[in-house]
């Protein structure tokens, strides 16, 4: 469960290039939730994602996360429990080691003891990484030893989206990960995704700029402009909704910010 | 050739290269592995000299190997310390402590800017003495440093395939990547550094027992040879494993030291080498570039002729 409560962030303060990404944004999302989020660049969707990994710190408000409060949490300690994925698919892969050895490092997540830290690859969790990426069904299986900077673009988005959920994460975030991909490896990317959601329940929040993926995928959209959540529907609501009625609401939010941006003109 | 390359050059140009592939060793660390310029090399290196060489003066020679990594490790550590929690750019924070050890190695040595050990006990006399006299007397020196190097790169190779070692690789190749598995790239930088750092100094340590002395400005341009033996050894032995890279940087030391023996052969005045050294390194790092360059000036100069023969004409020729 991932409770997000009143959380601003401003960028650059007092100066001219100030710029308040997160308004007071508040969220819940219930165990199992998968929602999608859309918005026009600069909404702070990303900025949103990046508040929840702790790239930066918020301002104000409380992100509580499995019931831990993570607000000050430090990045890499959260992210044990966080699994994210970016548009760019060279961001979540070591590209001069092998695809072996990056899942060792993305299954070190698992174990919490220190000793762990000498410890080698052994021959069953060489086993049990073939095993996971024979599901890819992208013959990665039998390139264990190569280095990731050999593979294509859709495949190490494959075995990064593999090493996100190696150890199930509380939440999954998905940052548009399937639109640098052409259109043939990113359904195939997409229906791993929600094989491995929906095999282990994971809750998952994905951006995406698709209105098709927003209303067909999971069961909760959120659309958010100016920093805030200006719209959002789940349940019966959601299944009637069609792509018009979501473009529709799309342009009534931008053309909101619009009218505002005369109003400041005017006067 | 024989005059110009006796056995005795090449055995003293491969103990030296041993006992500076230590500091190759480490720069592969710190530069190839972590991607971090650590510039602190010059000074750490006197340092391990140095302090080896007070613990060696008095009486403990063995002793006096593990006290250089250890304050080859402190070296390490202050380095990353200004990097990771001080916000110090990393090319900056080597200069400071190479700066600061300047003053650390003088005070180590007594205030002093030289000290010599011809009156004590060394690993190498040591050896020497336990060591049953037969053909292979001679070869002691070599003997012994070889035995340490191997030791020392079998340990490196199997300490990077552990679960530490493959974080502090993946933190110099996608520092993203390795936040977001839950790993701290601070902390991995801070142990990489050390462990460089420790390298080091023990290489300057046992220089100092090998040369029998140990001088302030002994460190003096130590990352630019140790550079040029890790470009050698990189560009001869290329991107494999672990291990056959580690084989590369020790092969590459070595290389290098018989290179600067024929050039001193050949009567390149002592004062030189430094140039020579920067000549080596110049020519080994542009080597790749250039060579991808005149494959490429080969590959259009071909297809152009070939253009021509059938009747075209090329632009500009």
């Amino acid at each position: 469960m991932l409770v997000i409560d009143s959380v601003s962030k401003t960028f650059h303060p007092g100066t001219v290039n100030e710029k308040k990404a997160l308004d007071k944004i508040s969220l819940t999302l219930a165990d199992g939730d998968f929602a999608t989020i859309v918005g026009s660049n600069g909404a702070g969707k990303s900025t949103l994602f990046n508040a929840i990994t702790g790239s930066f710190y918020v301002d104000e408000g409380r992100i509580v996360l499995g019931g831990e409060d993570i607000t000050y949490c430090k990045e890499h300690v959260r992210s044990r429990v966080i699994g994210h994925l970016f548009q760019d698919p060279l961001k979540g892969t070591a590209p001069h080691m092998t695809i072996e050895e990056n899942m060792a490092l993305a299954y070190l997540r698992a174990s919490t003891r220190r000793h762990a830290y000498f410890s080698r690859i052994s021959t069953k969790e060489k086993k049990k990484f073939r095993e996971q990426l024979a599901l890819l069904d992208m013959g990665l299986e039998d390139r264990m030893k190569q280095p990731v900077g050999l593979l294509s673009g859709g495949q190490r988005q494959a075995l990064t989206l593999l090493m996100a959920t190696i150890v199930t994460p509380r939440i999954l975030l998905l940052d548009e990960h399937t639109a640098a991909l052409d259109p043939a490896t990113a359904d195939k990317v997409l229906a791993l995704t929600e094989k491995i959601i929906a095999e282990r329940h994971i809750t998952c929040l994905m951006v995406t700029h698709n209105m098709h993926q927003a209303l067909s995928l999971g069961n909760r959209t959120l659309m958010m402009d100016g920093g805030r959540i200006v719209f959002h529907v789940s349940g019966e609501e959601r299944k009637k909704l069609t792509i018009d009625d979501l473009l529709e609401q799309f342009k009534v939010c931008a053309g909101k910010r619009l009218d505002n941006d005369r109003i400041l003109l005017i006067s | 050739m024989s005059s110009i390359i006796t056995l005795s050059i090449v055995q003293s140009a491969l103990e030296l290269g041993c006992i500076y592939s230590l500091v190759a060793l480490a720069l592969f660390f710190s530069f190839s592995i972590l991607n971090i310029a650590d510039l602190s090399t010059d000074g750490c290196f006197t340092l391990g000299c140095a302090v080896g060489a007070m613990v060696t003066l008095s009486g403990h020679p063995y002793l006096a190997l593990f006290a250089a990594v250890g304050a080859g490790v402190c070296s390490g550590f202050v380095t990353a310390f200004l990097q990771t929690r001080m916000g110090v750019p990393s090319i900056l924070a080597g200069i400071i402590v190479n700066t600061g050890l300047y003053t650390v190695n003088i005070a180590v040595m007594g205030f002093s800017s030289n000290v010599n050990l011809f009156a004590s006990d060394t690993i190498f006399s040591l050896a020497k003495k336990k060591l049953p006299y037969s053909w292979y007397a001679d070869w002691y020196k070599l003997l012994l440093v070889l035995v340490i190097i191997l030791v020392i790169g079998i340990l490196l190779s199997l300490f990077l395939s552990t679960r530490l070692g493959l974080s502090i690789r993946a933190t110099g190749d996608n520092e993203h990547m390795v936040r977001a598995s839950g790993i701290s790239p601070l902390f991995m930088i801070t142990v990489g550094l050390c462990m460089a750092n420790a390298l080091t100094a023990l290489s300057g340590a046992l220089l100092g027992q090998y040369q029998k002395s140990c001088d302030i400005n002994l460190g003096t341009g130590m990352v630019t040879i140790a550079l040029a033996s890790l470009i050698i050894g990189e560009t001869l032995v290329g991107k494999g494993s672990m291990f056959r890279r580690i084989a590369g940087v020790i092969l590459g030391s070595c290389l290098y030291r018989i290179i600067v023996a024929l050039a001193l052969r050949m009567n390149v005045p002592a004062e030189a080498l430094k140039l020579v050294s920067a000549v080596i390194v110049a020519i080994a790092i542009s080597f790749p570039y250039l060579k991808d360059k005149y494959s490429f000036y080969r590959l259009r100069k071909n297809n152009r002729n070939l253009f021509v023969k059938e009747g075209g004409t090329n632009v500009g020729h």
